[in-house]
């Protein structure tokens, strides 16, 4: 199965990838490769069978609702690339 | 006293210190000056820990598990810098047993590979060989427990990558029963996959280990309590036990007749040792299980590496506006591999494709467990190779990322349907090392140990490479 040059860049923008132009050709033909490979999965009828989510079927794991302490402020921050006061410093969303 | 690191088992290690022969400060240094000796030619490890804490036997842990106060990367760029905030439970429960970090292993970025050639920071070499690949992805974990670097570690595994390693690296590996072992701190990378498991030389430490790490906690809540307790192994027969030999596993294309051998002589040997022997077939799960792998993978990680966009943590590319700071830091901070297995798995996600590939390959998913379940009506373990071939060369694989996967042929069934697997040394081809592959029915561990004790002593296997072996 092929892919084209459009669906690379639609689904990198899906998965805000900002590719390199030499990017987009090699995963073209990288991905064609592998989803022909991955594609195999269709070559069987198994309309009566169920969906495997999980390998364990574990449902509804309760917890008690009793409050405990959380991440403390300065260490969820330790790690900020920019900061301002008690926030994460980005640029605006849309260009000024 | 002098330590032998290279031979060292960690239960000996245990013994010097319960009898006062060694002091754990001692053993930590012994370590330590292993590492300073061959660390700088194999590079198994990204990180060193500091001062040890506790005075048990230290250990490795992958760079995918989170250490307060030391850096961890999961051998990204994207993390370089980041330094945790709080311990993974694995972790947790490590220090609680008193066991002191030697340092943090390198590893495929993001778990993802079946080399460590993918790591940003530069690849691992097999102790064995060092124009040979470890494996992966948790190659430095295995390739520092081979060239005693440290007595045991901790991996992950997703669809192999402590399996491989450890076969390729000639270890013991476990990749236990998914939801025995908390995740809790552990960079994601397929979260219906991933699990953690030790390496050790030899299948009694890999149980000591997994009795310290097992077991549900509480922030996690895909884990549960185990059935019944590790126990170690120490039956030296295999008399009741039946093991199967589904001959897909054993007879797919590509693999090396010098591992065929290898596994023939194991199998050989589990007759002698008492074991009823059998063939059995699993008929999907080795033609489809690749397939069905990676497509639920890469559809789970590229949910999972959404988090990465420089604005909370690690490392950023600026830009004029959010978007394109997102955009530019995912795009520099990210290697070939994450973004191929990004976009792969947000096309296999998205609108038009979902049923057809994701929905489709977690029915395919049913039908291995099925499967699975079915040989397990007639035997307590299956049998097969770890790996196809023994270590392959560095670069010999990077070019074509699905020569790559075909590396983890026989290690991904069992995975997909949750079940543990053993991957023992069982012989040697072309003078390295070829894993023999022991998976059994879910929360089986006890009975994967009490196989792969009893052909680790009847095969006498010797895990020191020899070319290190006179240093």
């Amino acid at each position: 199965m092929s892919i084209s040059r459009e669906d690379v860049l639609h689904v990198a923008e899906l998965a805000r990838l900002a590719l390199e132009e030499e990017e987009v050709e090699r995963l073209r033909q990288q991905l064609s490769a592998i989803l022909e490979a991955v594609g195999k999965v269709s070559e069987l009828d198994l309309s009566g069978v169920e969906p495997t989510s999980h390998p364990l079927r574990l449902e509804n794991v309760w917890d008690a609702d009793e409050p405990r302490p959380s991440l403390p402020l300065e260490d969820a921050l330790a790690n900020a690339p920019a900061r301002e006061d008690d926030f994460f410093r980005v640029p605006p969303a849309a260009a000024p | 006293m002098t330590i032998d690191t290279l031979r060292l088992t960690a239960e000996e290690a245990m013994g010097l210190l319960e009898r006062r022969e060694a002091s754990g400060a001692e053993l930590h240094r012994a370590y330590r000056e292993a590492i300073a000796e061959r660390d700088g030619e194999l590079h198994a490890y990204l990180a060193l820990g500091g001062e040890p804490e506790g005075n048990g036997v230290p250990i490795a842990l992958k760079d995918v598990i989170s250490t307060r106060g030391v850096e961890t990367t999961a051998g990204s760029k994207i993390l370089e810098g980041y330094v945790p905030v709080f311990d993974a439970t694995v972790a947790t429960r490590v220090k609680e047993a008193g066991l002191p970090l030697l340092g943090k292993t390198n590893m495929d970025e993001f778990a993802m590979g079946s080399s460590t050639e993918n790591s940003a920071f530069g690849p691992t070499r097999n102790p064995w060989d060092p124009e040979r690949v470890p494996g992966g992805s948790s190659g430095g974990s295995a390739a520092a427990v081979a060239a005693g670097l440290a007595p045991w570690a901790l991996g992950s595994d997703t669809g192999g990558s402590i399996k491989q390693p450890a076969a390729l690296c000639g270890v013991v590996g476990l990749r236990p029963t998914y939801g025995t072992v908390s995740r809790y701190g552990i960079i994601a990378f397929a979260s219906s996959l991933d699990q953690i498991g030790p390496f050790a030389r030899t299948v009694r430490d890999c149980a000591l280990l997994y009795r310290i790490i097992a077991g549900r906690d509480p922030c996690d809540s895909t884990t549960v309590e185990l059935p019944e307790p590790v126990r170690l192994p120490e039956a030296e027969d295999l008399r009741g036990v039946r093991v199967g030999v589904p001959r897909e596993l054993n007879e797919a294309e590509g693999i090396e007749p010098g591992v065929t051998d290898q596994v023939q002589g194991a199998i050989e040997r589990c007759r002698e040792l008492g074991a009823e022997v059998g063939e059995c077939e699993l008929p999907h799960s080795v033609e489809y299980g690749l397939a069905c792998y990676y497509l639920i993978a890469p559809a789970e990680a590229s949910s999972n590496l959404a988090r990465y966009d420089g604005v909370r943590y690690g490392f950023r590319t600026e830009g004029r506006t959010l978007g394109e700071l997102q955009r530019r830091t995912r795009d520099a901070g990210f290697g070939d591999e994450p973004k191929r297995r990004i976009i792969l798995g947000t096309y296999a996600l998205s609108a038009g494709y979902y049923d057809a590939f994701y929905g489709q390959a977690q029915r395919v998913r049913t039908v291995i467990a099925r499967e699975h379940a079915a040989a397990f009506e007639r035997f307590d373990v299956l049998v097969s190779p770890t790996s196809p071939t023994v270590a392959f060369r560095l670069g010999e694989r990077t070019e074509n990322p699905l020569a790559m996967y075909l590396s983890d042929l026989l290690t991904i069934p069992s995975c997909m349907a949750g079940l543990p697997g053993l991957s023992i040394p069982c012989g040697l081809s072309e003078g390295l090392p070829v894993g023999l592959q022991l998976v059994g029915p879910q929360f089986s561990e006890n009975a994967l140990f009490r196989v792969g004790h009893a052909l680790e002593r009847a095969l006498g296997f010797d895990p020191v490479p020899p070319r290190l072996a006179g240093a």
